[in-house]
């Protein structure tokens, strides 16, 4: 089967989908994202999240065939997304502008974490959530951090103002197996502080 | 294995007629892990993400037409105060990811006695909205659950929408797991009161092959409100009641042992939330019947 969608601003398409696979799968093993992490396959982990239609899921649920003419960020579209929706843009690319300024597939392949004082004009500027969890030391192993990254983007563009009751329950579908999550706690509050100073 | 993507309610019937053995799929959050485990190999995945209507509600006089896709997510955002019942239970759902690809639809869908939307199903009082291409008809709640992950739909049916009767009295949930997110329950009970005919209704899921319903505890406590006059009076429940109603919902579980946990567990537990629930809910009672009686 055939699937046509847009990933991170880019229409795409991929071929010979099984019916059974799933998006996660397709992300990972078709279009060379592997940002999204595939650990329990059962949405129990939250690794694999990413935005569908602006809403976040567990892309090991979603079977491919379902996000036919849909939207998906990924974490290696955050950046973009993140600067898109700070300039008032389009950041989900469902406006009818999608692929106009979105990552292509491969420069979201090419891309690597860079922080703003090793920028070399290449790529994008790290999201302030990535950067966040950088500074704050927010990250382990690392296994989890894609889909944290998302599901506490989408948080603070939600909730610009959060409580940690409000951090935690929005983080309680993503596990951290290092279990590192007080600093993943000072990270989603560095980057609230920091969103709202305007920095 | 095929992939049906029907644009419309009606093509998804017609599909289903067809296909009798198509799994449908809609969040996915129960097909897609059977599938990924290999637990499972339908012939044809029924793909209802299509069909728009699915995912809309209508807030009528008596009752809540929620559409099956309605996703948890909604329904704690919009439908708080016409379900208070299962808008706690929807809380208690998994993660927000999961929260925001489930629905009602997939719970009754998957009849798993632990699913989390039925104790308050069950104690709200509903009717679940059944159809194929031979018609259309409504299943009551009571009736709907017929085994361990077995339903009373027929293998054309589909399910449309749920329709919930509205709150006329306090609702309350609860639910036994090990932590606060990410839990199948060990347990779990939803109450709900309905002083407009003065009665009860219960729901407790996890601890019988089927979600099920206290109805003796029911009874009991019907009986004991309008004898006491506590639903005119606003008195405290006596504490032998609650003693008594908790034990009947303790004595209506058929659990069994599990590696969630033991069958005495979970009677103990349905127990202790029946108990705590009826407090919650009596106090909001007497409260707001309080409020009324200041403002006038």
């Amino acid at each position: 089967m055939r699937v046509n969608f847009t990933v991170n601003g880019r229409p795409q398409e991929a071929d010979d989908v099984w019916e059974g696979e799933s998006l996660l799968y397709v992300l990972r093993e078709r279009m060379g994202l592997p940002g999204s992490k595939n650990a329990c396959e059962q949405g129990e982990c939250g690794s694999c999240t990413v935005r569908l239609d602006g809403v976040p899921v567990c892309s090991c649920l979603v079977a491919a065939g379902q996000v036919q003419g849909r939207d998906v960020v990924t974490v290696e579209g955050l950046a973009e997304f993140a600067q898109q929706r700070a300039e008032g843009g389009c950041a989900s690319g469902a406006c009818g502008t999608a692929g106009a300024a979105g990552t292509t597939l491969d420069e979201a392949r090419r891309w690597q974490a860079k922080g703003a004082d090793s920028q070399t004009g290449e790529g994008v500027e790290l999201a302030p959530i990535q950067q966040a969890f950088i500074d704050a030391g927010a990250v382990q192993c690392g296994f989890c951090t894609p889909g944290l990254l998302v599901a506490a983007d989408e948080m603070l563009e939600r909730n610009p103002n959060p409580s940690d009751a409000d951090i935690r329950e929005a983080l309680s579908g993503n596990l951290c197996r290092c279990t590192g999550y007080e600093k993943i706690m000072d990270a989603v509050r560095l980057a609230a502080a920091r969103q709202s100073e305007g920095v | 294995m095929d992939f049906l993507r029907p644009a419309s309610w009606e093509e998804a019937l017609a599909a289903k007629a067809e296909h009798p053995t198509a799994v449908p799929i809609a969040g996915g959050t129960d097909v897609m892990v059977e599938i990924n485990f290999d637990h499972r190999r339908p012939e044809y995945l029924l793909d209802l993400n299509r069909v728009g209507d699915l995912y809309e509600w209508e807030v009528g006089e008596d009752s809540v037409r929620l559409g099956a896709s309605v996703s948890y997510t909604k329904i704690m955002e919009n439908l708080r105060a016409e379900l208070p019942g299962l808008a706690l239970a929807s809380h208690t759902v998994a993660s927000p990811q999961i929260r925001n690809r489930g629905g009602v639809g997939g719970n009754l869908g998957t009849a798993s006695p632990a699913g989390d939307a039925h104790p308050a199903l069950l104690a709200a009082g509903a009717e679940v909205e059944a159809e194929s291409v031979r018609g259309t008809r409504r299943i009551p709640i009571d009736e709907f659950y017929t085994g361990v992950k077995r339903n009373a739909l027929a293998p054309d049916e589909l399910i449309r929408a749920v329709h919930i009767k509205k709150a006329d009295g306090p609702q309350q949930y609860s639910k036994v797991g090990t932590r606060n997110a990410m839990v199948i329950a060990v347990c779990a009970f939803g109450l709900a009161l309905h002083p407009e005919t003065r009665t009860v209704r219960t729901g407790i899921g996890s601890a019988a092959p089927t979600p099920v319903r206290a109805k003796a505890a029911e009874e009991f406590l019907a009986a004991a409100l309008e004898e006491g006059g506590f639903w005119d009076n606003g008195k405290i429940v006596t504490p032998s009641v609650a003693k008594q109603f908790a034990e009947l919902c303790s004595a209506a579980c058929n659990p069994i042992d599990d590696v969630r946990g033991t069958a005495s567990y979970r009677r103990h537990a349905v127990g202790v939330m029946a108990r705590r629930t009826l407090t919650w809910t009596w106090e909001s009672y007497r409260g707001a019947r309080n409020t009324a009686k200041g403002a006038a």
